[in-house]
């Protein structure tokens, strides 16, 4: 656990992120149909799902670990790491509408790919009133843990799988281009990956920050 | 190692099978289940054959098949939520307590998964008999539209039998149920209206697999998720 109170991985992070402020608006980009310039909200709409995925997969990993040690500090890492996420899929859906807005025409057009988003939402959401129906501290973890493993993998088929099967606008999805086709032959790479890397390792600090606020919090309780 | 393994595999089916034969011997005794949630799923057609008839020329209308098929799945989700909510409350704590003594927590939640499968299997097809009596419709591929009300019984109660067990550890209240398990099976409920608006449309059987393989992937999960964290969850 030294790892989250290591200072390197931040600075690399925020100078990540800042290069593709430069990057990401300054660099040509291919001219398409449609799209036109929105192409660039690759730089800053992918990267919060990328972000949310990264802080979900720790927040499983927490929770497998809760119930195998039963230790509390795991438990709030496993929270902590989905209310993160929550705000990244929140900062997702923000985006991805604005860019919609332009493109599509609508805020919210009901593709496939917007409703499974607020679907898995919805399943997250359940997971904190879930938290909040128990009081029992115990039981409230590892029943939350629990419902936690449950949901990431149904959040996988909604978000990644499912809208791929069926007729989505979204770039990616219903045999529509993925964006990782263009990035290849135009030096997209040179934006999108460090905002990739950059964005995820921003939600693990947030994530990192509010479990140690959760642990000092606790600490004072105790004493 | 082998024998070991063959060991445990045969001791998990031979329990699976115990408790699935406990759970259908009481059923038959009580016939609670059963007859309640027939009589819900009977009720709530008839009510939906009352209010849709209060608008004349409904039947004849063009957004009647899609209302049909709509109609049928809802009816289908309100019934299972409610069956199979009740398949870890009905146990007082210490005869689960009793069970968990003399068989392994896989074995129970395999058992109350196959029991709620056979029970929605056997309701959805009698819900959709009496269904087709009131409102009229012809399928176009009836085999498959059976087929397919099949798929939604075995896949609502896979992730319902789940969701009530962790409902059930949470103070037992019917919100919370709904609220857990509505995302997971908002994703089974497009799957299966798609397929069976297929099916009521006779189309091409081959068009559908992708749809059947979502199904089947999404209970794989479910199933397996459930095998590997329900140990977890009963232990108090």
């Amino acid at each position: 656990m030294k790892f989250i109170y290591q200072t390197w991985w931040k600075v690399i992070a925020v100078l990540m992120v800042l290069s593709t402020f430069i990057t990401g608006l300054l660099f040509k980009v291919p001219h398409l149909p449609i799209i036109h310039e929105t192409i660039r909200n690759l730089y800053f709409h992918v990267p919060m799902w990328m972000g949310m995925l990264t802080v979900f997969v720790v927040s499983v990993y927490f929770s497998i670990k809760y119930l195998s040690s039963g230790k509390e500090e795991h438990d709030l890492a496993a929270v902590e790491c989905v209310n993160t996420g929550l705000l990244f899929y929140a900062l997702g859906l923000v985006t991805g509408m604005l860019w919609a807005k332009y493109t599509w025409g609508e805020f919210w057009s009901g593709d496939p790919k917007q409703n499974s988003a607020a679907i898995a939402f919805l399943l997250y959401c359940a997971y904190i009133v879930l938290r909040n129906s128990i009081d029992e501290e115990q039981k409230r973890a590892k029943i939350s843990a629990i419902y936690n493993i449950f949901a990431f993998p149904i959040m996988i088929v909604l978000i990644f799988i499912l809208p791929r099967m069926t007729d989505s606008l979204h770039p990616g999805s219903g045999g529509n281009p993925a964006f990782g086709k263009y990035d290849l032959d135009n030096g997209m790479k040179i934006a999108f990956y460090p905002a990739l890397l950059g964005w995820s390792f921003i939600a693990l600090w947030i994530a990192t920050l509010r479990y140690r606020i959760r642990l000092v919090e606790n600490k004072k309780n105790d004493n | 190692m082998n024998q070991i393994i063959t060991f445990d595999a045969m001791k998990l089916v031979n329990e699976t099978w115990h408790l699935l034969k406990k759970e259908i011997l009481l059923e038959w005794r009580s016939k609670y289940a059963f007859n309640g949630v027939l009589l819900y799923v009977v009720s709530t057609v008839f009510i939906c054959y009352i209010s849709f008839n209060l608008t004349p020329g409904f039947s004849g209308s063009n957004g009647y098949k899609v209302v049909w098929n709509v109609l049928f799945w809802i009816i289908m989700l309100f019934a299972s939520v409610n069956a199979i909510a009740k398949s870890f409350m009905q146990e007082s704590k210490s005869r689960l307590l009793y069970y968990y003594s003399i068989a392994s927590p896989q074995a129970i939640i395999l058992s109350k998964t196959i029991y709620n499968v056979l029970l929605m299997a056997l309701l959805s097809i009698l819900a959709l008999l009496v269904y087709m009596v009131f409102f009229t419709n012809t399928l176009g591929d009836p085999l498959f539209y059976f087929l397919t009300v099949l798929l939604g019984s075995l896949s609502f109660s896979t992730v319902f039998t789940m969701i009530s067990a962790i409902a059930s550890k949470a103070g037992n209240n019917g919100t919370l149920m709904a609220i857990l398990s509505f995302p997971v099976i908002i994703p089974v409920i497009l799957v299966l209206i798609r397929l069976s608006k297929n099916a009521m449309d006779g189309i091409d059987r081959s068009l559908s697999l992708g749809n059947i393989g979502v199904l089947f992937a999404i209970n794989a999960i479910v199933i397996t998720t459930a095998l590997l964290l329900f140990p977890y969850l009963w232990r108090d």
